[in-house]
């Protein structure tokens, strides 16, 4: 008994209701294959591979969790606060999962270290209710803001009002990094964005809620302040335009920081903050109370009304993603064997199987929800691109999501190709792309390469999320193209100055340029930036697209309007 | 009432071997000639006067006869189970039994109204009231009890004694003569034999009472007590009674019928008591010999028949431990509380005996057919606190599960999950009674019924009754009066037994992972519907980016059963892959378990912990702004509190206001809003009653008036018509007294 009880897993959820119909409505769907030679040499090189990738990623993610190090996590403790994922998790429902996204924000991008940018952010439910979190990490430099940190900070509003989930700000800040103010105070998708975003989502009837758990200084004044309701613990939460060394420094006014912005004065006598709590603990869960007021049952229901309830596992293991994850761009890979670890059933109906077949395109369900799979099988000719284009038009009519898995080196090059239209056969992908108002879930498990990261719905296309796998690379061409490009540039210079280049110079100058695109092409640098949501273990990625569904999905999402098609 | 009545048919057909010498009450029946049916005045319907359990066990005898029942109650019983286990059921009055169950001519009332011939009245209440007997009999309706006269005769103490005496029943030996000469009352010292007891003629509670061990304390006790006997009460007479250093509370239950017959059905040991009320019952007495047996049986027949007595009752003895002699202490003139275990032992039902005899029957057994089968004993289960005093509780019964009924365990209960036990009655929540072929066998089914037997909502003393069963001296019979007091050490330690503490933090480990999996249960179930895909937010494990998601659960253990602090164990539980939990209590020293569950359902769950399996139960309740939960497991049970959860802390930002604003002396009166003083109507040291108007103000073009909060003196009234006040200024304050 006990043994079934320890199988059950995240599939349980909807056991009954599927077993109810399957009985109902029997699918006959196209299964997808297994699509993998275990016995092969590739593969077992290649899981080696992969497994040293997760490691690493495991290893990177575990460093970053512990925060800002244990003298800083054990003076928060000693002020009887908690670390933000662990404000995060008193909040959310008891036992409930919660997404985040982008851990690794600030990865070995300053020269101090910033674990995930100093701020958590990411989606869970409170009473039910998806909300998105903005946790500020004060072990992290005091919780301000450095140019990731407010990157961070907006993206998850972004998220936020693109989902429309209420926002919940656990405020814990000294305010913007001083030292770095020019990246951080006065640019559009600077600090200033974050209040002017709450503002429009308030507006838009996007609840807007801060839990001041800590310091609030300045600039984060505001965020208590621009909240539709906030909550000031006692003793720990401050919220002032100038702390006291700049009162004193400014008037003369010798003030405590309680006195000066303490829960008692703004609750009693400023009104800035609505809700006194006695300690933290108390806070949070007066938190979970103005969620559970908001009273939004039937607003913004995320669903879609005639999608059945019932969902297979896959037939193939999804744990088995870490094993196939593509690390060779120069090896052929088929998609396939990852689509049939991720959907209902591994059951995928394909359309226009035998035309443009680098690009595999098809209709599956995901926990039962219907999605549109676009997936990379090669280089994108101009067929693959006149069929994923179709393809998006297709789904977005019919409103079904989009899921991308891109593994692309790019659009097919040479005179053959430029002469089939390649370029404008790109443009209606992008086209499609951009205008498609369905929810869009962009994973990138290999290569992203070149305008192939455009019209497979990269960062710049706007998908609800982006996520990568350890597997990914990313760049505007593969290293060893671009170096060749730049060398032959270079020497058409030297020549042109009457150089002589040697042989050994250019493939100096060549490995040069290769691993400057092999370190900037890194996973890691594009999630330390922000170019994504999050780099996730191959083996979540059903998990994590169902959890991004649940968040994106919209009940009547908008029609679909295209710009003109270049025929 | 299934239960009883397989209880007394089985113990014939299965177990007994004297089936064919000890006839059952079927057989009787064909043989002897009931005298009612001439009379032509058969019981066909009780009124049962009683509540609880009581109340229903009569009923559940009475519907296996065929007869009628008619339940009484107050407004608190209006849902109770008795009245619910009746056929009709009459409100009798308000909740305080003076109103209602002590109300003898409502009681009347109600028999007459429903056509009830016969009265039942249980124990306590008006059992043992012979003006209702008198009264039951003057209104045609018969009282299933004891002649009136007889209730009289036993209900007068001294009376009671003088009868026994006359009857040739042993007393306590004793000089109660006019004569206090002190030298004389030595000599009957030394008659009765040391050690006495000195106790004044009047008064009570102990006082002037001593104890003298040896004649050469005599005098000066008898000095002592006679002084101390007439500062308190003004009568110095004296008394002297064999002090029983090692007594043992014995009883024999008799039966009479109206024809003059009387037997007795073995005795019972009810020794063991705390507050003078028995908790643990047996029958037979432990470590008495079969003369003596006969003997006390004798005696207590002779006692009943002295009073010409018919029906149950029962003629209580005090027993030397150390001579072996008894003696009479007085006749209860009802069925006991702790009548089931002798029913265990004779395989006979006292209450249909009763009706029988009510109706005029013959008894059904001669004292040589009365047969002692085995062993059983009465556990008292009572919402009570134990650690202070045994004072009862009173509370909800958040979860009532007793534990299951068979033909050797008997549960007499007159409560279901849900109901309250309440301050107007006796918070006695259930009796478990049980039998076995021998005082071990019965001993062990005890302590593993009463490791059984759930209740949660109030403090009960389950746990202090397996202590005391569990107790060595108790095994071995070594029962007397003083028993809890003497083992006081044993059955209240200062300090958590090692082993309990073990036990409680893996009870405290299993109750985290069965409120995980329960709230991952209610939170799926309970979550809005409309968003299709949002039950994989409730998925198990609950999903994190690439770490296992973490839940801190603080559990206070409330230590009922000791006098220590109560203690907060903090688990982390780590929520596994696989969907089982990794669980540390935060002390240093805890290895961490692995455990896994299984919810069966009601409360039941299926623990696996560290690879060995083992069944939980739990109750989740809410009291006092805490979710309180409470897990029976193995053999131990624990209350914890949950206190970390809370929606809302009864805390409020606003006593926070009001400690601010202590400025101001108590009973200050401020002004509500600032404005300007038109008028003031007293002056200081004015006399004002509450809401009477002392000033006036106007603010916003509005008069206010403002009026005193309370009667008292007006004092420090500073402001004047005419002048400005501020929201907030103080205007006057009101004193209890005059100052000058």
């Amino acid at each position: 008994m006990l043994r079934v009880l320890a199988k059950r897993s995240w599939r349980d959820a909807l056991l009954l209701q599927r077993r109810l119909h399957q009985a109902a409505m029997p699918f006959c769907s196209a299964v997808l294959a297994d699509g993998i030679d275990r016995s092969s040499d590739a593969f077992s090189r290649n899981s080696a591979i992969v497994r040293d990738l997760v490691s690493q990623l495991q290893s990177n993610t575990l460093m970053v969790l512990a925060g800002g190090g244990s003298q800083a996590v054990e003076r928060n403790r000693s002020r009887n606060k908690l670390l933000p994922r662990e404000r995060i998790d008193r909040m959310i429902d008891p036992g409930s999962s919660f997404l985040e996204l982008s851990q690794l924000a600030g990865y070995d991008l300053y020269e101090d270290s910033l674990p995930s940018g100093g701020i958590i952010t990411g989606i869970g439910p409170v009473h039910g209710r998806l909300c998105m979190f903005v946790a500020n990490d004060p072990t992290v430099k005091g919780g301000t803001y450095y140019p990731i940190t407010v990157k961070k900070h907006l993206r998850a509003q972004e998220i936020a009002a693109e989902c429309k989930l209420p926002c919940i700000y656990l405020v814990d800040s000294g305010g913007a990094n001083l030292p770095r103010q020019a990246d951080v105070f006065p640019d559009k998708d600077n600090f200033g964005r974050i209040f002017y975003n709450q503002a429009k989502m308030s507006a838009e009837g996007i609840p807007q809620i801060a839990l001041v758990l800590g310091s609030c200084t300045a600039g984060g004044a505001y965020i208590p302040a621009m909240a539709d309701e906030s909550v000031i613990v006692k003793g720990n939460g401050t919220i002032f335009l100038a702390g006291p060394p700049l009162v004193k420094a400014a008037t003369g006014e010798e003030v405590s920081a309680e006195d000066l912005g303490g829960a008692s004065l703004h609750c009693r006598i400023s009104g800035v903050s609505d809700h006194f709590a006695e300690d933290e603990i108390h806070g949070l869960m007066i938190g979970r109370n103005i969620i559970k007021n908001l009273h939004m049952a039937g607003k913004w229901t995320n669903s879609l009304p005639s999608i059945s309830c019932s969902y297979k596992d896959p037939l193939h293991d999804e744990k088995e993603l870490r094993l196939i994850a593509p690390v060779d761009q120069k090896q052929p890979f088929d998609v396939r064997s990852i689509i049939a670890r991720i959907v209902d059933g591994s059951e995928f109906d394909e359309f226009k199987k035998f035309y443009g077949t680098t690009l595999v395109t098809g209709f599956a369900r995901i926990y039962g929800q219907e999605v549109g799979i676009i997936g990379n099988n090669g280089i994108l000719f101009t067929e693959s691109a006149l069929k994923g284009s179709h393809f998006i038009e297709l789904c977005a009519q019919r409103k079904i999501p989009l899921i991308f898995l891109q593994n692309i080196t790019g659009f097919m090059v040479g005179s053959k190709s430029e002469a089939s239209g390649i370029a404008k056969a790109g443009a209606k992908m992008v086209m499609a792309v951009s205008c498609s108002k369905v929810s869009k879930i962009t994973i990138i498990v290999g290569g992203s390469f070149g305008a192939g990261n455009y019209g497979m719905c990269g960062r710049a296309y706007s998908p609800n999320f982006l996520f990568l796998w350890p597997t990914a690379k990313i760049s505007v061409m593969g290293g060893n193209q671009a170096a060749g490009v730049l060398a032959q540039i270079e020497r058409s210079n030297k020549k042109r100055q009457g150089f002589e280049w040697s042989k050994e110079e250019e493939e100096k100058f060549k490995s040069k340029v290769v691993e400057a695109y092999d370190r900037e092409g890194s996973p890691y640098f594009s999630t330390a930036r922000l170019w994504d949501d999050g780099i996730i273990h191959p083996s979540d990625t059903r998990k994590v697209i169902g959890l991004c569904l649940s968040a994106s999905i919209k009940s009547d999402p908008e029609e679909t309007k295209y710009g003109v098609f270049r025929m | 009432m299934a239960l009883m009545a397989s209880v007394i048919r089985r113990k014939f057909p299965i177990r007994t071997p004297i089936r064919n010498s000890y006839p059952s009450f079927s057989i009787i029946r064909l043989l002897s000639t009931p005298a009612a049916a001439e009379e032509g005045r058969r019981i066909e319907k009780i009124l049962v006067a009683n509540r609880g359990e009581i109340a229903c066990r009569v009923m559940r005898t009475a519907r296996r006869l065929g007869i009628q029942t008619v339940a009484v109650y107050s407004d608190a019983d209006r849902a109770a189970l008795h009245v619910k286990s009746s056929d009709e059921a009459v409100r009798i009055g308000p909740p305080p039994a003076r109103a209602s169950y002590l109300n003898a001519s409502a009681i009347v009332e109600a028999a007459l109204r429903t056509g009830a011939q016969a009265i039942h009245p249980g124990y306590g209440f008006l059992s043992e009231s012979a003006d209702f007997g008198q009264l039951c009999e003057t209104e045609g309706l018969i009282f299933i009890g004891p002649r009136a006269s007889a209730i009289k005769d036993m209900g007068d103490k001294s009376a009671s004694k003088r009868i026994m005496g006359a009857a040739g029943v042993p007393l306590v030996p004793g000089y109660h003569g006019d004569n206090q000469d002190v030298n004389f009352l030595k000599l009957e010292a030394e008659k009765i034999g040391y050690p006495i007891l000195i106790k004044p003629t009047h008064g009570g509670g102990g006082k002037g009472m001593r104890i003298v061990n040896g004649p050469d304390e005599f005098v000066e006790s008898f000095m002592g007590a006679q002084r101390e006997a007439a500062a308190s009460f003004g009568i110095n007479t004296i008394l002297l009674e064999k002090y029983i250093t090692h007594p043992r509370h014995v009883e024999v239950q008799v039966f009479g019928d109206k024809h003059g017959n009387v037997i007795h059905l073995n005795e019972r040991d009810c020794s063991v008591q705390r507050r003078h009320q028995k908790i643990i019952e047996e029958a037979p007495a432990p470590n008495i010999t079969d003369e003596f047996r006969s003997h006390i049986g004798k005696a207590a027949v002779s006692a009943a028949k002295a009073v010409g007595y018919y029906s149950a009752g029962t003629v209580e003895f005090i027993v030397d431990t150390i001579s072996g002699e008894f003696y009479f202490m007085e006749m209860n003139t009802r069925l006991q509380v702790e009548h089931p275990v002798t029913e265990m032992i004779v395989g006979q039902d006292l209450v249909e005996w009763q009706i029988r005899v009510a109706n005029g029957e013959q008894l059904p057994l001669t004292q040589e057919q009365v047969p002692l089968i085995g062993h059983s004993f009465e556990a008292r289960i009572y919402a009570e606190n134990v650690p202070k005093g045994f004072l009862p509780a009173t509370g909800t019964l958040n979860h009532y599960r007793p534990v299951p009924v068979s033909s050797t365990v008997r549960v007499e209960t007159g409560v279901e999950e849900g109901d309250t036990v309440s301050m107007h009655y006796d918070p006695m929540i259930a009796k478990l009674v049980v039998w076995g072929e021998n005082r071990h066998a019965a001993l062990s089914k005890l302590k593993n019924c009463l490791v059984n037997f759930q209740v949660a909502g109030l403090p009960t003393n389950i746990t202090f009754l397996h202590m005391l069963a569990d107790h060595w001296a108790f095994e071995k019979g070594l029962v007397e009066t003083h028993f809890i007091e003497h083992f006081k050490s044993d059955l209240f330690p200062d300090e958590v037994l090692e082993e309990t503490n073990v036990a409680a933090k893996l009870s405290a480990t299993i109750a985290a992972a069965c409120i995980c999996e329960n709230e991952h249960t209610t939170l799926r179930e309970t979550i809005p519907s409309d968003n299709r895909l949002l039950p994989l937010w409730y998925s198990r494990p609950p999903f994190r980016m690439h770490h296992n998601a973490k839940c801190i659960m603080e559990l206070e253990w409330d230590k009922e059963q000791t006098s220590s602090f109560q203690e907060i164990l903090k688990l982390v539980i780590t929520y596994e892959q696989d969907g089982s939990y990794f669980i540390e209590i935060e002390d240093g020293a805890s290895l961490g378990s692995e455990v896994r569950v299984l919810p069966v359902g009601d409360g039941n769950y299926k623990v696996d912990v560290n690879g060995l399996q083992s069944n939980a139960t739990l109750a989740i309740y809410s009291k006092d702004l805490n979710k309180h939960i409470e897990i029976w497991h193995g053999k131990h049970h624990f209350h914890f509190r949950q206190t970390a959860r809370l929606e809302q802390s009864s805390e409020d930002g606003l006593q926070h206001k009001t400690s601010l604003q202590t400025s101001h002396p108590k009973g200050s009166v401020l002004a509500p809003m600032a404005g300007l003083v038109v008028k003031v109507l007293l002056e200081n040291g004015a006399f004002v009653e509450a809401g009477q108007p002392v000033l006036v103000l106007e603010a916003m073009k509005m008069e206010h008036v403002v009026k005193s909060p309370r009667a008292g003196y007006v004092n420090e009234l500073q402001v004047t018509a005419g002048q400005q006040v501020f929201d907030t200024t103080m205007l006057f304050n009101i004193k209890d007294k005059q100052e000058d």
